[in-house]
């Protein structure tokens, strides 16, 4: 079985400190092509900036082989700088979905040169009582590099948080787990490409924006099955009230990797999900199913491209999801990258025999 | 040579919303069968014009897109001699009270949008803007003209007359975006006396309001190898601050952000600072809102560039438009066409 | 043809999970096909007959998913938590019954705090199925149902649930069996397709229209009426026939394909209705965009209290509907 060690978390601190905002991947894309290239058949950047990789397996005794595409996804929610206001202060938009009120006070990285920046806030003293409880205005925030600034950043630079990787214990704390577990583990997937299968790995872009670069990806590929490899909310925490249970945790910590049976945007096919369950209950790997409801990964438009492609999503359980920090455990993402070698291994054509069905 | 002025004027005067684009479409055609190698209308409409580019085959080719439906109303049903109404595209309810339309039925009928006595509306609406479902369009018909005359999912389009602002600017609905179609004719025109190596395809889309069917649709079907969308953007004003706009015809905007391909950018931005046109970098952080949305993520993908013309009032019937900034656009897509090497696409990479 | 709407609407199908139904429609059509297939999605898609020279490639679709639930969490008394599948109205939800694909049957329970009448919403609600805890709940994390409620017939009306859109698999099944026994050719190649997962998106329609690349599209499906107490402002009744889909909230339909409709109509004297829907798509949507584009419009018939348990339909309509469709299928269609 793959395992996590000292190089794979290197990897991922050089991917999880690396600045890569939708649309502006470049930084993310340069690590994966360095790390991909010596391991792959094919590479290729696509028109949106999509990394395509081909690892052609072996031909099974018919000849047949699966084509079963991954997806991870390259980008990360952050900033785009809108206006300059002079002085050192810009006007910003986010890009993806952030809670405004995880932005104030946080230090980013601003621009191709990383130039570090503040988005500040009134000081307590200068604030009223009944203003501490309304939500500070996305419209109200800037970004400041400081009035020594001289034009280091443009109109159109993007920007994310500055928070560095750090291990706590059996503990990950590092910005945009989502997805940069997702880009490590394809990057190990590709490194040690199951034979019985084509291995088509697209690290995606613009994922946080609408999926917009999976399906473009999933079109150029025409596969025959799908796995996105994301991240995903884990809420596990107490509730207030000490009688209430906690039914909306979405996922857990510590309890593996989690199989989608349905998001917003994709209704993952049950096919795909019993191979996953049945390969983790026979290797004794843990996993859970993470809640049905809400959300949406790359799947939701791979499985949609062209006749359609089963697809389902595994995804590394984390806490704090599009802030500062996520936090997330280091066992989760190793029995997820065992998962995934395990179940892509175990794949022949037989599973496509069925039809899509009910199973119960 | 068409004239800018009249030509947009002319465009803005013919009936074309998201879905039902025939006339307008009509007058296009006419303006480019002379420009065009070859003229044809996709599947849900669009029309699409190839001028031929000299190089050897298999050329690559470029799209330009403006789409040509425009924003208005719909017949939802009758309320007496009154048709009630529902929207094509975003209209925001508050611009419709007291405007003059005209309901294209079985002839064309001249109205108004009534905003019913506060009596007759409920309660709770007080001073409140009438919300769209209970505003009434009145042509002074009678209830059994009406019912023999028009039917539900007629079309009722604005009949603001166009504006001369000065020599420089013109006011009129439908500017978003028949001002964009008027400079992409200007780009053909001008691209006919010269010889250029790429098929140009352009094509005036339907429905971008709607649900960019246009779009979506022409890209799959003609595969360019590049795309350009030509639409408008915010001209500071009143409700427009200048940290969401740009003045207003004293400059196009080129578009930035994850609908944009960087070197696309790099490119138009070198010779907008040739032809000395000036423009502004418009940041785009999600999605342009614009075909550029749906021509990127065609089939296998298309790299995209973002050309906008700033307007005031967007989406209400008094939209006003700078003539330089169409014209500046007009010269600017030709001239990038005109330099498009054969060899472009080897050149388009990303980061290194 | 009544016990045909009762035997459909009972089958449970949610998005995702159509394959009973699935199965008994293709029992239902394969006697009338030339080729029958079910692709990656789960969608059916029924070929009959060839392209003449006079003719189109015609792609039809009703979809075969209904709206359900999908339990989310089990706590610790054995109450089931869940989240909706496809549209589902929580006020619908009080009290109703439902059935899980596994057989076990449940009630929505309602949490209440004294003098809540607020209306209720998803996270207020709970499935009972007579549990007592996860042990012995016999329901999963992920595991789906569908709502139950008996057919009925109150004069010519028929109330039932999933009438959305099992009547609308009904008129395209029955169509096609009338196509087939009246002997009459149709000079298109016809594709019926009884699609998946339009309820959360119009998924399968958008695939299924990929592999067959039709000329046109045609989706039948329900639409609203504007007939009850204090009801929406539409024009569209209960009995007035079938309803030719002029826009709804996801789609402008192709004037060409609403006027052969409509021209069809008149040339046979079948009652029909325009329509405009305010909220809600139907399968046309997906198939409109696909490809180089298809000029796509949608027959809708006119349903009370839609995505209710109790939704209403008008026989009459019903019987209309396929007529129409059987006469738009037998003949060229000039506007295209």
């Amino acid at each position: 079985m793959l395992e996590i060690g000292q190089k794979q978390l290197e990897l991922l601190e050089r991917l999880t400190n690396a600045s890569a905002v939708s649309g502006d991947e470049g930084a993310v894309r340069k690590i994966v092509l360095e790390e991909v290239t010596p391991h792959s058949d094919q590479v290729q950047v696509d028109a949106m900036g999509n990394v395509l990789v081909t690892c052609r397996g072996d031909a099974n005794a018919d000849g047949e082989r699966l084509k079963v595409m991954l997806a991870a996804h390259m980008d990360e929610v952050g900033f785009m700088v809108t206006s300059d206001e002079k002085k050192g202060l810009y006007r910003f938009s986010c890009v993806g979905g952030i809670d405004p009120r995880q932005l104030v006070g946080k230090s980013l990285w601003v621009g191709s040169d990383r130039v570090p920046g503040v988005i500040g806030a009134k000081p307590i003293h200068l604030t009223k009582r009944e203003e501490r409880e309304n939500a500070i205005s996305l419209d109200s925030l800037r970004i400041d590099i400081g009035p020594e600034s001289d034009s280091k950043i443009k109109v159109g630079d993007t920007a994310t948080f500055a928070t560095k990787f750090a291990r706590l214990g059996k503990s990950i704390r590092a910005k945009a787990l989502d997805d940069r577990f997702g880009v490590a583990t394809l990057i190990e997937l590709v490194k040690h490409a199951p034979q019985n299968i084509d291995l088509l790995a697209a690290f995606t872009v613009q994922e946080e924006v609408g999926l917009r670069g999976a399906g473009v990806a999933a079109y150029t590929f025409n596969p025959d099955l799908g796995f996105a490899l994301d991240c995903t909310h884990a809420r596990d925490f107490l509730p207030w009230d000490e009688e209430d249970e906690n039914a909306s945790y979405n996922t857990r910590l510590g309890a593996g990797p989690a199989i989608y049976v349905a998001d917003a945007r994709t209704l993952s096919d049950p096919r795909l999900i019993t191979h996953l369950v049945s390969t983790a209950q026979d290797l004794e790997i843990p996993y859970q199913l993470r809640q049905p409801g809400g959300g949406g990964t790359d799947a939701g438009a791979i499985h949609r491209q062209r006749a359609g492609v089963p697809s389902v999503t595994v995804s590394v359980p984390a806490r704090y999801l599009h802030t500062a920090a996520s936090l997330a455990r280091l066992a989760d993402w190793e029995a997820a990258l065992a998962l995934m070698h395990a179940a892509l291994s175990r794949l022949t054509p037989d599973i496509l025999e069925s039809e899509r069905s009910y199973c119960g | 040579m068409i004239n800018t002025l009249e030509f947009l004027k002319v465009l803005i005067s013919a009936p074309g919303l998201s879905g039902f684009e025939g006339p307008v479409s009509q007058i296009i055609s006419e303006a480019w069968e002379p420009i065009t190698d070859e003229l044809q209308t996709s599947r849900v409409g669009s029309l699409q014009g190839l001028q031929r580019g000299i190089g050897p085959e298999p050329r690559p080719k470029i799209l330009l897109a403006t789409h040509m439906d425009a924003i208005g109303l719909m017949v939802a049903g009758y309320a007496g001699d009154c048709l009630r109404i529902t929207s094509i595209g975003g209209v925001d309810h508050r611009v419709l009270p007291g405007q003059l339309v005209t309901v294209h039925g079985r002839e064309e009928f001249p109205g108004l949008v009534a905003q019913p006595p506060a009596n007759l509306l409920p309660v709770e609406n007080g001073k409140k803007p009438v919300v769209i479902g209970h505003l009434l369009v009145d042509v002074g018909l009678t209830a059994e003209e009406l019912r023999e005359k028009v039917r539900v999912g007629d079309l009722i389009s604005f009949a603001q007359e166009p504006l001369e602002m000065g020599k420089n600017t013109l006011a009129g609905h439908s500017l978003d975006n028949r001002a964009s179609v008027v400079a992409l004719t200007l780009a053909l025109e001008d691209l006919r006396e010269r010889s250029h190596a790429w098929d140009v395809w352009a094509v005036a889309t339907v429905q971008e309001e709607e649900t960019m069917a246009g779009a979506m649709t022409s890209a799959f079907g003609l595969r360019p190898d590049l795309t350009v969308a030509i639409d408008v953007t915010f001209a500071e004003g009143p409700g427009a601050p200048s940290h969401l706009a740009y003045p207003l015809g004293k400059g196009i905007t080129l578009g930035w952000g994850s609908t944009v391909h960087p070197a696309l950018y790099a490119k138009f931005k070198e010779i907008a600072q040739e032809l000395e046109i000036p423009f502004a970098l418009e940041p785009l952080p999600g999605r342009s809102g614009t075909d550029a949305d749906a021509l990127q993520i065609s089939a296998m993908g298309v790299p995209t560039m973002v050309l906008s013309i700033p307007l005031r009032y967007m989406h209400t019937p008094v939209e006003m438009v700078g003539i330089k900034d169409i014209k500046r656009i007009g010269r600017l897509l030709a001239e990038f066409i005109a330099h498009l090497p054969l060899d472009f696409m080897e050149t388009l990479t990303w980061d290194e | 043809m009544k016990a045909l709407i009762k035997k459909f609407v009972q089958i449970p199908g949610p998005s995702g999970y159509e394959s009973q139904i699935r199965d008994v429609v293709r029992a239902a059509v394969e006697p009338y096909a030339d080729e029958v297939i079910v692709d990656a999605l789960g969608n059916l898609i029924v070929r009959k007959g060839e392209k003449g020279p006079d003719g189109l490639r015609v792609m039809l679709s009703a979809h075969l998913d209904e709206i359900g639930v999908i339990a989310t969490h089990v706590d610790k008394n054995g109450f089931i938590r869940f989240t909706k599948v496809g549209g589902v109205f929580p006020a619908y939800c009080v009290g109703g019954h439902v059935r899980f694909l596994n057989g076990t049957q449940g009630v929505i329970g309602l949490e209440r705090k004294k003098g809540d009448i607020k209306l209720p919403t998803l996270e207020k609600l709970y499935i009972d199925v007579g549990a007592t805890s996860p042990d012995d709940c016999p329901v999963g994390v992920g595991d789906m149902a569908v709502f139950e409620r008996e057919y009925m017939e109150l004069g010519s009306r028929i109330v039932t649930k999933a009438l959305d859109d099992r009547i609308g698999v009904v008129v395209l099944v029955e169509a096609l069996r009338q196509l087939s026994e009246s002997g009459v050719t149709s000079p298109h190649e016809l594709y019926f397709v009884f699609s998946a997962q339009e309820e959360v998106g119009t998924r399968g329609a958008g695939t299924s229209a990929y592999r067959i690349n039709p000329d046109v599209g045609l989706s039948v499906d329900v639409t609203t009426t504007g007939d009850t107490p204090k009801g929406s402002k539409m024009e569209v009744r209960l009995g007035g026939g079938p309803a030719v889909k002029v826009r709804d909230g996801g789609m402008l339909a192709d004037p060409r394909v609403v006027e052969w409709m409509v021209s069809t109509a008149k040339a046979h004297e079948i009652p029909y209705q325009l329509e405009i829907l305010l909220g809600g798509s139907t399968d046309a949507r997906a198939i409109q965009v696909t490809r180089a584009g298809v000029p796509a419009g949608c027959l809708s018939v006119p349903c009370r209290y839609v995505h209710s348990p109790s939704e209403m339909v008008d026989f009459g309509d019903v019987q209309h509907s396929i007529q129409l469709m059987v006469a738009l299928l037998s003949a060229s269609i000039p506007q295209l």
